[in-house]
């Protein structure tokens, strides 16, 4: 019996090294598929015994920090929000009960300070307790302010980029809401009709009206088949696309020069810009602008909204029947952000340079090591010198045209208004200015719009763009 | 040096483990255990040296590292449970106080093990009656659909547990009477080689057992482990692995037509090949287990360290930990293992394991030099169910195999476990020491021959 008892003892053996293969198999080979499957809390439910780090605007104020709660292996770290609902969209919320979104999502990273394996080795050898790390926004609490005010009372959105760096000083979507009300009033604010949770500046699709035609006039001049004196009829109505489009209250104009054409905002004139430069090099210019993309701010996925022609919610190129003159006046099927129209702001701002936009500016860690943004170059959208006769145009439609409401006293405004109709008969629209300034060395780029407004561009967006400004130069 | 004094050296790893297990979690949980729990782990100690002197006094020849090795698990499960729960640990202390005194019953009182052959059909039928115990009405209760414990007010106990004990004696009693015969009478039909007619009886008998666990008492590990253990006893006393395949095939037939036919079965199947969809429900606890061991990885979180319980709980939901709010279903006892990776990663897994090897080597070892059939068959048989029941529940815990609610021997939580687990350590010291005394009387008149 005794050499079937040593065979049995083999296949003992056997058995146990089974055992071994397996759990090796599950706590090494597999452990990081296991970690990201989606049944699996354990992740969420660590990082809320994890100190997450503060969140701070450009100022040092705190948006967000994490204060314990509980004792003991219950303790816990829960979010609070101290400014409200002032930064309650850009900035999102994280909480065990609902997740987290926005910037607390696209940052959770660093936030909850996850490092390289090898670090977090070294940390536990250490006895380091994992901890997160300060992450600073670009945001400007001030200027943040001034436009939550600006948009107080109507529904619209404001978003301010510097245009060297990319960096969001302002993003606002009114209504908001307060990030500290979501454990209890998630289903409240999430069925609320007016959409507080939505974030506008990224995820709206509005119609852009005439802000578009910055866009038609970069591709048309960059080509170099126009220029500022390019002479055209600005008769209305005139025959668009096989279709009779008229100028904003009937107006007409003779033969006029393009600068002429955008300060006044003469559609028909920009319709025939559009239709001879053809939707080939139209798109190309909406791709260097960043159009039919998702914008690469530093922000989750599913809230950034892509800006193009959509039909039934596809989105449309070029080679797509599409009336191209109305595309070029911010007509047709276009539906655009406002963070998309603020990034065209700044690509003029910027000597025709696309920075890639960005929500942080600084993320310091428990060691106080401090890493920087460094600022990425998304696009050479336009010549050096396109940027600056576009700018110079654009000072016109302030000076001169219809974007008067955004002049600054301290400094020249460079912009452009925009009104597209949403309901003509009853004179609903939508209600745009896009800008920068100072002209001649911009700090700041702007896009602003309000929702179903009896007033236009000129009359309802630029005032607000105008105080935004003048809180970043001058606060 | 002699056995005992060796077998006492070798518990001071055991002591080492104690303390040092105890002080870290200790440490980590300061805020939540008080400093006087750790004198559980005293109180652990001082059993251990009480049942080594027990041994030094009645069995003064036994295998020497088998109590060591055996306390080695305990100490692991000792410093597992304190950290899961410190009220627990005391309770498991309480539980090693009665299996150790079934320990030292079984030493005293039974004396010469092998009277137990006399008995083996009284034994048997006592062990098919603790089994069927769980299905009486009244004290029979149901634990994930599985009729697994009976319940006296508020003692529940699992009669499977013991009743191992004394299926394990009739085989191997039964099958050293009939060996011979099973071999002598066997015949070749298309190439395999079939135990004759007349004795397959019994062994249909055992098969069938096996099935009616599965179906009746709907435990699926205990009816594996059985069988299991049974083919292995017939291995060993017919070296006919003919008989195995046969046997082996049986079960599974009989299995995966249960299987198909029982929902339970079924469902536990099921999760197997695929827990995660179901991860929410049924793949739950599966789901969990690999979970915690990915969270655990090559060196573990460390004692204390494991997320094992959902924050924010509500307050009387915590303080009925780990029954509720732990996000690892049982893990004082099934999951304990899922436990041990998580916090002490694949190296204090794999030490676990290798020390259940190291049981088998010694029990095995035991079987080789005992001298009679019945011993030898006594001895492999406990072994295996030992070292099989250690598979079948980390099988589970890993996916190796379907999951099947059994303890993990000398580990887990839980009174009947201890006690019948005690009880098989007595039996193999018992063996152990009469084969070794005839080994060193052989030895000591070899040498007083030649002297």
């Amino acid at each position: 019996m005794n050499s079937q008892i040593v065979k049995l003892f083999g296949l003992v053996i056997v058995l146990y090294a089974l055992l071994l293969g397996f759990t090796s198999y599950w706590s090494i080979f597999d452990a990081n598929d296991l970690k990201a499957n989606t049944a699996n809390r354990r992740p969420l439910l660590e990082e809320q015994r994890i100190h997450r780090g503060d969140i701070l605007a450009s100022d040092g104020t705190v948006i967000a920090r994490s204060v314990p709660q509980g004792e003991g292996e219950n303790k816990i770290f829960v979010r609070r929000y101290p400014q409200g609902s002032l930064f309650g969209n850009p900035i999102g919320y994280n909480f065990v009960q609902r997740g987290r979104v926005g910037f607390e999502l696209s940052h959770n990273d660093e936030l909850v300070g996850n490092k390289t394996e090898f670090l977090s080795l070294l940390d536990k050898i250490q006895g380091h307790e994992q901890e997160g790390d300060t992450v600073t926004s670009a945001l400007d609490p001030q200027a943040q302010q001034v436009a939550t005010d600006a948009l107080a009372g109507v529904r619209g959105s404001v978003v301010a980029i510097v245009p060297d760096t990319g960096e969001v000083r302002v993003m606002v979507s009114n209504p908001t809401y307060d990030p500290n009300l979501i454990p209890d009033h998630f289903q409240q604010l999430n069925t609320d009709q007016s959409a507080p949770l939505f974030n506008r500046a990224t995820q709206a699709g509005y119609p852009p009206g005439s802000t578009m035609k910055v866009v038609t006039a970069a591709a048309a001049l960059d080509s170099g088949d126009f220029s500022p004196d390019t002479t055209l009829s600005g008769a209305s109505p005139q025959q668009c696309g096989g279709v009779s489009l008229s100028n904003a209250g009937g107006d007409q104009f003779g033969e006029i020069d393009m600068t002429t054409a955008l300060t006044n905002s003469v559609n028909t004139y920009w319709c025939q810009v559009a239709e001879q430069i053809g939707p080939e090099r139209l798109f190309q210019y909406m791709d260097r602008f960043g159009f039919n993309q998702k914008p690469k701010l530093d922000y989750p996925g599913f809230q950034l909204a892509t800006s193009g022609v959509f039909d039934d919610g596809s989105l449309l190129d070029a080679g797509d029947a599409i009336d191209i003159g109305r595309v070029g006046i911010g007509q047709e099927r276009l539906l655009v952000t406002p963070l998309q129209m603020a990034e065209v702001a700044a690509s003029v701002a910027n000597d025709g340079e696309l920075m890639e936009p960005r929500l942080w500016s600084k993320v310091t860690d428990s060691d106080e090591r401090i890493k920087r943004l460094d600022p990425e170059r998304q696009a050479n959208v336009m010549s050096d010198d396109t940027a600056n006769t576009l700018t110079e145009m654009m000072t016109d439609v302030v000076n001169e045209g219809t974007g008067g409401a955004a002049a600054l006293a301290s400094d020249q405004v460079a912009g452009k208004t925009g009104t597209a109709e949403l309901d003509p008969a009853a004179g609903i629209n939508q209600a745009w200015f896009i800008g920068f300034a100072p002209a001649d060395d911009p700090e700041i780029a702007v896009a602003v719009t309000v929702e179903h407004t009896t007033g236009q561009g000129g009359t309802v967006a630029a005032p607000i763009a105008q105080q935004v400004m003048e809180s970043i130069l001058n606060g | 040096m002699s056995a005992r004094n060796r077998e006492l050296l070798a518990l001071i790893p055991v002591a080492l483990l104690v303390t040092a297990g105890f002080a870290a979690v200790l440490i980590v949980e300061s805020n939540q255990l008080g400093n006087l729990s750790v004198l559980y782990g005293v109180y652990f100690l001082a059993l251990c040296l009480i049942t080594h002197l027990v041994i030094r006094r009645r069995l003064p020849d036994a295998d020497p590292f088998l109590f060591p090795l055996v306390a080695l698990l305990a100490a692991f499960g000792m410093v597992m449970i304190y950290r899961i729960d410190d009220g627990l640990a005391r309770d498991q202390a309480n539980w090693f106080v009665l299996g150790l005194v079934l320990f030292a019953a079984t030493i005293v009182f039974l004396r010469d093990y092998e009277v137990l052959e006399r008995y083996r059909y009284v034994i048997a039928t006592v062990g098919i009656g603790l089994l069927l115990l769980p299905r009486l009405p009244g004290i029979g209760a149901q634990t994930n659909d599985a009729y697994l414990s009976i319940q006296f007010g508020s003692l529940s106990f699992q009669p499977t547990e013991l009743a191992k004990i004394c299926i394990i004696v009739f085989l191997a009693s039964y099958l050293r009477e009939k060996r011979e015969v099973l071999v002598v009478g066997a015949r070749r039909i298309a190439g395999i080689t079939f135990p004759p007619l007349k004795h397959l009886g019994p062994l249909l008998v055992v098969w069938g057992a096996s099935m009616v666990m599965l179906v009746f008492i709907r435990d699926l590990g205990s009816s594996l482990m059985f069988f299991a253990a049974f083919l292995a006893l017939l291995y060993v006393a017919t070296a006919r692995i003919s008989f195995v395949i046969i046997g082996m095939t049986m079960f599974v037939v009989g299995a995966w037509f249960f299987a198909n036919t029982v929902g339970h079965v079924q469902e536990r199947f099921d999760i197997w090949l695929d827990p995660f969809d179901k991860a929410d429900s049924a793949g739950y606890q599966i789901a969990q287990s690999m979970f915690a061991q990915a969270d655990g990885g090559l060196t573990g979180r460390g004692l204390g360290e494991a997320l094992l319980q959902l924050p924010a709980v509500s307050p009387a939901c915590a303080a009925d930990f780990p029954n509720c709010g732990a996000i690892l279903p049982a893990p004082h006892t099934d999951f304990i293992y899922a436990v041990i990776v998580n916090e002490l990663g694949l190296f204090g897994a794999a030490a676990v394991v290798m020390i259940y090897g190291m049981i088998a080597a010694r029990g095995f070892k035991t079987a080789i030099i005992a001298d009679d059939g019945f011993s030898k068959l006594l001895a492999t048989g406990l072994t295996t169910v030992l070292a099989l029941q250690a598979f079948v529940i980390i099988g589970g815990v890993t996916r190796v195999i379907p999951l099947t609610g059994v303890t993990l021997p000398f580990i887990s939580y839980g009174g009947s476990s201890i006690i019948a687990n005690f009880v098989i350590l007595a039996l193999l010291l018992m063996i152990s020491d009469k084969a070794r005394r005839r080994v060193r009387e052989q030895n000591e008149a070899y040498e007083a021959e030649y002297a």
